[in-house]
């Protein structure tokens, strides 16, 4: 059992809310700024999924401040899980899968500090972290499914199951996962952050409700008259965001769906720099990618610009 | 192999690798009115042959999509009870189709190999009509025990499924590098079906950790004809799959 109290516990998380600012003004700041709202021992559901729409920026930004103690959660955690747990900055990971994908094979970091007890990695089906993010948006305790019945996953999360008042079936109670920070990466949002998402929607919108802060990276910022012209597109209003930063190819090397791919040479290096020199291949990654750039200019500049332009050219293909 | 058993107008959740080898094959064979639901949150793509996906969430999965509506809301149309086939595979298997794609050996806290976890395999197998398992046939893999249920085949056997709360579904065939499976009807243990051709019963005992049941009637699977080959060339020339 590794669910807390505090991940479900929907009164606390309204009071929370209750208790905040719900602005219509601006929300415009730096990358530093918005992850300064970040403490030591929070809870993070990062959006995106894979190697898709990660706010990498954001988790790079973060991670320049060397937290400690958070817990984060994502469906398909990628290797800004890995930089987190390597980092020393993570207690628990809460997921459903975690790894690059087929051709890079089993993570050895998670393999290394997941193995030997250091972080514990707790598991959910695809559905079920999704209906923990869906309740906690909904502002309840739990979400009834019929997904996980009968497997160890039941067990090792700690879930319940109830008896149907209805029907009387047995049923998963899954938990509301309440996050402290919701980190997400958008197509583009007016300055006051109403965010609008092309392609894969993930769990994005229901991250941000679940949160009680919400810091957000756009590639675009649009006049207020095209999120007003289209209004049916945004899936985040405004006056739950609480920082916006304009990066564009903020998840980059992961893809932003119909403006740029991922790239997968790129995550090859990475794992190859894993099985030369295991965790110390990612420090070397993180001194190079996460520490040393200042700035996001900074970190562009490490790819060559034609990197860059081949990528939007491959990412606009798909959609066009 | 996995193809044949899509049947025309029906739906299918499938994942990158065999499970969208075998449902693209299926669709331009016999099956025109089959609809792929694809994990990462994918209604209905069209992909492009020689430009497969390697990951379910990555832009390429979703190419020509009729509907993105998300990974909670694509597992959830399983779970109303819109999807006719799951595909799965693990890492272990034992003879009632329970499969551990989670840990091995060890506690689950502190295993001796880490794997990557469920994704969506656990929903796939426990809310869609039927699934098939596609796997490599070794003995590591089929075992007595599984280390862990990461995803619930017919449990214990008997109506132990049914009786922890999942009333749907089941896991109806498991296909392997040896042959074809079934699951007998009351036990719910699995039982060998069908051979590939140059497949002996004893290659496959020699393959599995458990006992093997045999059909009355055993038959022999039918190798691919150079029309479904030839199909699934022109979906994967670089053979990153096949």
């Amino acid at each position: 059992m590794t669910i807390s109290r505090r991940e479900y516990d929907f009164q606390a998380a309204r009071l929370r809310l209750e208790a905040k600012p719900k602005s219509a003004g601006e929300k415009l700041t730096t990358l530093d700024e918005a992850v300064a709202r970040v403490k030591d021992g929070d809870s993070l559901a990062f959006g995106g999924c894979l190697f898709s729409r990660t706010p990498l920026a954001l988790i790079r930004a973060l991670l320049r401040r060397r937290p400690t103690g958070l817990t984060i959660s994502r469906n398909l955690m990628c290797y800004e899980g890995e930089w987190c747990i390597v980092a020393g900055a993570v207690d628990k990971v809460v997921t459903s899968w975690m790894g690059i994908g087929l051709p890079w094979g089993l993570s050895k970091i998670v393999r290394e500090y997941v193995e030997s007890g250091r972080v514990p990695m707790e598991e959910w089906s695809h559905l079920a972290l999704g209906l923990r993010f869906r309740a906690a948006a909904m502002g309840v305790p739990f979400l009834p499914s019929l997904t996980m019945l009968g497997s160890g996953l039941v067990d090792v999360g700690g879930s319940k199951t109830i008896d149907c008042p209805y029907t009387g079936q047995k049923l998963l109670a899954v938990p509301a996962l309440f996050p402290d920070v919701a980190m997400l990466h958008v197509h583009r949002a007016d300055r006051f952050g109403n965010c609008q998402i092309d392609g894969y929607p993930h769990m994005d919108a229901d991250i941000a409700k679940a949160a009680a802060t919400v810091l957000v990276t756009a590639e675009e910022i649009v006049p207020e008259e095209e999120i007003r012209l289209h209004p049916d597109r945004t899936v985040i209003p405004g006056f739950i965001v609480d920082a916006l930063v304009h990066v564009p190819y903020g998840s980059y090397p992961h893809e932003c769906y119909g403006l740029y791919d991922a790239e997968p040479e790129h995550f090859s290096v990475y794992v190859d720099g894993i099985n030369q020199r295991g965790a110390a291949g990612v420090q070397d990654y993180l001194e190079r990618y996460v520490y040393r750039p200042r700035t996001h200019a900074d970190y562009l500049a490490l790819f060559a610009e034609a990197a860059l332009a081949d990528a939007s050219r491959r990412g606009r293909e798909l959609v066009t | 192999m996995g193809a044949r058993e899509l049947k025309d107008n029906t739906t299918v959740f499938a994942g990158v690798g065999a499970p969208m080898m075998a449902s693209g094959l299926a669709q331009r064979m016999h099956a025109p009115g089959l609809t792929m639901v694809i994990e990462g949150g994918i209604v209905g793509p069209k992909w492009k042959p020689g430009s497969l996906p390697i990951s379910t969430n990555e832009m390429r999965a979703a190419y020509r999509a009729q509907m993105l509506p998300g990974i909670t809301d694509a597992f959830l149309l399983a779970q109303r009870g819109f999807l006719d086939v799951g595909f799965i595979g693990g890492a272990q298997i034992d003879r009632y189709g329970n499969l551990n794609t989670s840990a091995i050996g060890g506690s689950y806290d502190r295993p001796k190999v880490r794997l990557p976890g469920t994704g969506g395999a656990n929903d796939i197998i426990s809310l869609c009509r039927a699934v098939i398992i596609l796997t490599v046939h070794e003995k590591r893999r089929f075992s007595e025990t599984v280390d862990f249920i990461t995803s619930p085949g017919w449990l214990t056997g008997g109506d132990s499924r049914r009786a922890s709360g999942l009333l749907f579904g089941g896991v109806s065939r498991v296909v392997t590098t040896l042959g074809l499976f079934g699951f007998e009807p009351e036990s719910r243990r699995m039982r060998l079906e069908a051979l590939h051709p140059g497949v002996s019963v004893d290659d496959v005992k020699a393959a599995t950790g458990f006992e093997v049941l045999v059909a009355d009637q055993l038959t022999t699977t039918k190798p691919p004809s150079d029309e479904e080959f030839g199909i699934l060339r022109m979906l994967d020339p670089a053979r990153q799959f096949l």
